[in-house]
């Protein structure tokens, strides 16, 4: 189980355009990254944030929905979220070469 | 002797004793003196009695005693006991000058005794400690007393004197002040007291306290939002519905047993690495980056809609979407497709080899269109994989048939990659390739190279005359298949019949590689063969329908499930063809090399049962994914007015036309 899960995160650093990817636990702290320190802090931080906003919009809509992924695309790269109970999978991936 | 006296004193006799006159002369002394100045001459009150010289010679005696003369000299008192007055001889003599009740105490009595008791006690007090103010009062009262008992002829004077004495000493220190004097006898003066007050000293507070080390804080902050409270309430209905299966299944040591299990499971959870429970986000994630780097190939797979297709007369073109390969997998030819029925994004290829000199292991790989670059699942075996189809029911069952004869089950739901099932000598597997399985609702029915096809369960055995190569079962009539061989025939057989044919025909100069039944019309089905030739035949009539020539071997063919008349062929040369017989009855409306190199022979074609796409693998392990153009989609225009008539009925009726077409002719000809 746990050799795939790295051998996923390994793949998806390796791809195309993927500049760094991330785990942030619960609260906000970065678990594991592939980039420095100050920018996983930050990207850590601001990026909890958000996520926690979006979650709770989606799910004072509808309880029984909940959020699936999101994805921030600005003119340098796209930024990619995906939350989990208790960790939430950050990368940033330029699409376009 | 009052009656005596007054004729005594006023008389001025010299003429009686010398002792009168003494006593005379002792009260009148002032009259004396006026009388030698005066002369001498008796004057004679009027009313003096008048004695005779023998009454004035009488010498009276006087006797002085203690008896009180005012006391009766005979006191006379009623006795009860005797019934008669009795003479009390004692008569009380005691005469009561001056009687005052005074507040002098014997000095011996208790009272006394104890006033000097503290006398002393007082005025030892004053000689240790200093005096106060109120100290000067007592001295006051002190003296007052004093002076009110100067006539008393007690003891207690000297006593009185030497407090004084003290006190005048300690006037002088009457300014120095005590913090604390003992509680001081007040001594109220009868006469002149006037009661003082004074505030005393209020004592100073100190405060003590004890301190404790604080309760250990942590801040907890929550938000009541409609989802939180939603959760809660999940939470508890599957808390509730644990604890009734719980209660139903588990005996009390099941339950022990359970326990332990439990406790083990919570504490290698908490050993193991949290990185395992990110899997289901890093599949998201992977995906999400997929998608971003295909993200043209995903928009064409959604949206693209050819547009020449308009100019083209009734041609369609396939174009190219994803295209699937993996490493291990690259030396394998691709064997076997198959589409999830379930799940239309996955896809289930297998890996072998179809050289008869080369064998070596086989794969079985499971892909997404989600995720182009790495499948979703991997199994590997020993021996090349030749079929696999899909539970329909249950689509987490795959069925593969192996080269060596095996048949396995692998169960996609539980993680290890063995199969759950295989077949082995005891079990009767076969001795020769597996050709071909197929799940007909829980029945396994394979079809192997020589012998015969053998129902997996019931142990049927047909025999055939060669090899079987391929087969396919009819859609809605059960027990009904066809078979095909590696001679060229066709035969029609039953499940209940084991021994013979329902019927047999002369198809193929070589090998039928596919057969496969039209899956609206009960009556057509099509077969295809190294001949180069597609075939597709009534199964009623001996000969077939249509005949259609591909310049190369035919390596599969498969119809289109959303028409009765389009299908796909494949063929070793790289090339697709579809075909549309409704539009174009001798030529196929697509003709398209599919694959990059020339040398790449296709092997299998599938449709997609929703998504207009096929998806084709050749030997080189590679799986391409095609999207059929709308030329390749068409459905029966609508006249205007009439409702659009979809549905197997207009399907068939479609077929039919065109077989009735083809079956004048033949009767024609």
């Amino acid at each position: 189980m746990q050799a795939e899960v790295e051998e996923t995160l390994k793949r998806i650093q390796s791809h195309k355009g993927v500049m760094g990817t991330m785990v942030v636990n619960a609260e906000g702290i970065p678990i594991r990254t592939t980039l420095d320190n100050s920018t996983t802090v930050q990207y850590a931080g601001l990026l909890h944030q958000l996520t926690m906003k979006a979650k709770s919009t989606v799910r004072d809509i509808d309880p029984q929905n909940d959020l699936t992924f999101l994805r921030i695309r600005s003119k340098k790269h796209e930024i990619m979220v995906a939350p989990d109970k208790e960790y939430l999978l950050i990368v940033i991936q330029n699409p376009c070469e | 002797m009052p009656h005596k006296q007054p004729p005594r004193k006023q008389s001025i006799n010299t003429g009686r004793g010398a002792r009168k006159r003494d006593e005379d002369s002792g009260t009148e002394v002032g009259e004396g003196a006026d009388e030698w100045a005066q002369s001498k001459a008796t004057v004679r009150p009027p009313d003096q009695l008048e004695l005779t010289d023998a009454e004035l010679k009488e010498e009276f005696t006087r006797i002085l005693t203690a008896n009180n003369p005012h006391a009766p000299q005979n006191i006379v008192r009623y006795s009860f006991k005797e019934g008669t007055y009795k003479f009390i001889g004692v008569v009380n003599q005691l005469a009561v000058h001056f009687s005052q009740v005074g507040n002098l105490i014997p000095k011996d009595s208790d009272e006394g005794r104890r006033q000097h008791y503290r006398d002393e006690l007082a005025a030892g007090s004053q000689e240790s400690t200093k005096v106060v103010i109120s100290e000067t009062e007592i001295l006051e009262e002190e003296e007052e007393p004093k002076e009110s008992e100067a006539e008393a002829e007690t003891e207690a004077g000297s006593q009185i004197d030497m407090p004084a004495a003290e006190a005048a000493e300690k006037v002088t220190e009457e300014e120095l002040m005590t913090p604390k004097q003992p509680k001081e006898r007040k001594l109220t003066n009868q006469f002149n007291f006037s009661e003082r007050a004074s505030q005393t000293l209020n004592n100073p507070l100190r405060d003590r306290e004890c301190q404790m080390e604080p309760p250990p804080r942590t801040n907890f902050s929550a938000t009541a939002n409609q989802w939180e409270i939603y959760d809660a309430y999940v939470e508890e209905l599957e808390k509730q519905e644990k604890t009734k299966e719980k209660e139903k299944t588990k005996t009390p040591v099941a339950k022990k047993m359970g326990k332990m299990a439990m406790k083990k499971m919570t504490s290698m959870e908490s050993q193991s690495d949290d990185i395992t429970k990110v899997t289901q986000a890093a599949k998201i994630v992977e995906r999400m980056v997929n998608q971003n780097t295909y993200d043209d190939v995903a928009q064409d797979f959604k949206y693209y809609e050819d547009a020449a297709d308009e100019y083209r007369d009734q041609e369609g073109t396939l174009l190219p979407l994803w295209k699937f390969q993996n490493d291990k997998a690259k030396r394998l030819a691709v064997t076997a497709l198959c589409w999830n029925p379930k799940y239309n994004d996955l896809f289930a290829v297998g890996h072998g080899s179809y050289d008869f000199m080369k064998q070596s292991r086989g794969m079985l790989l499971l892909y997404s269109m989600k995720n182009p670059s790495f499948p979703e699942y991997i199994f590997s075996s020993e021996s090349g994989i030749m079929c696999l189809d899909m539970h329909v029911d249950h689509p987490y069952l795959v069925v593969v048939g192996h080269y060596d004869g095996n048949v396995a089950i692998y169960n996609l739901k539980k993680p290890h990659s063995q199969p759950s099932f295989r077949s082995s000598p005891k079990s009767g597997k076969h001795t020769d390739p597996v050709w071909q399985s197929e799940l007909v609702h829980t029945d396994v029915i394979k079809l192997k190279v020589e012998g015969g096809t053998k129902d997996g369960l019931d142990g049927l055995q047909l025999h055939t005359v060669g090899c079987g190569t391929a087969f396919d079962f009819h859609k809605e009539i059960d027990y009904m298949f066809l078979v095909g061989t590696e001679e060229g025939k066709i035969y029609k057989c039953s499940k209940s019949y084991s021994s013979k044919f329902l019927d047999t025909y002369d198809a193929h100069n070589m090998a039928v590689d596919a057969v496969s039944w039209n899956p609206y019309h009960t009556k057509v089905f099509m077969s295809c063969s190294s001949d180069w030739t597609v075939k597709i035949w009534d199964h009623t009539i001996k000969t077939p329908m249509f005949i259609y020539d591909l310049n190369s071997a035919v390596g599969d063919v498969a119809w289109a499930p959303y028409s009765s008349t389009v299908f796909a062929a494949v063929t070793t040369n790289g090339k697709t063809h579809v075909f549309d017989l409704s539009i174009n009855k001798y030529e196929a409306i697509c003709n398209q090399p599919v694959v990059a190199k020339k040398k790449n022979k296709i092997t299998h074609v599938q449709f997609n049962p929703i998504h207009p796409i096929i998806i084709v693998g050749d030997d080189r392990g590679h799986v391409t994914c095609l999207k059929l153009s709308p030329n390749l989609r068409k459905m029966p225009k609508e006249k205007k007015g009439q409702e659009v008539q979809k549905g197997p009925a207009v399907e068939i009726a479609k077929l039919d036309k065109l077989l009735n077409l083809v079956r004048e002719v033949k009767t024609k000809t």
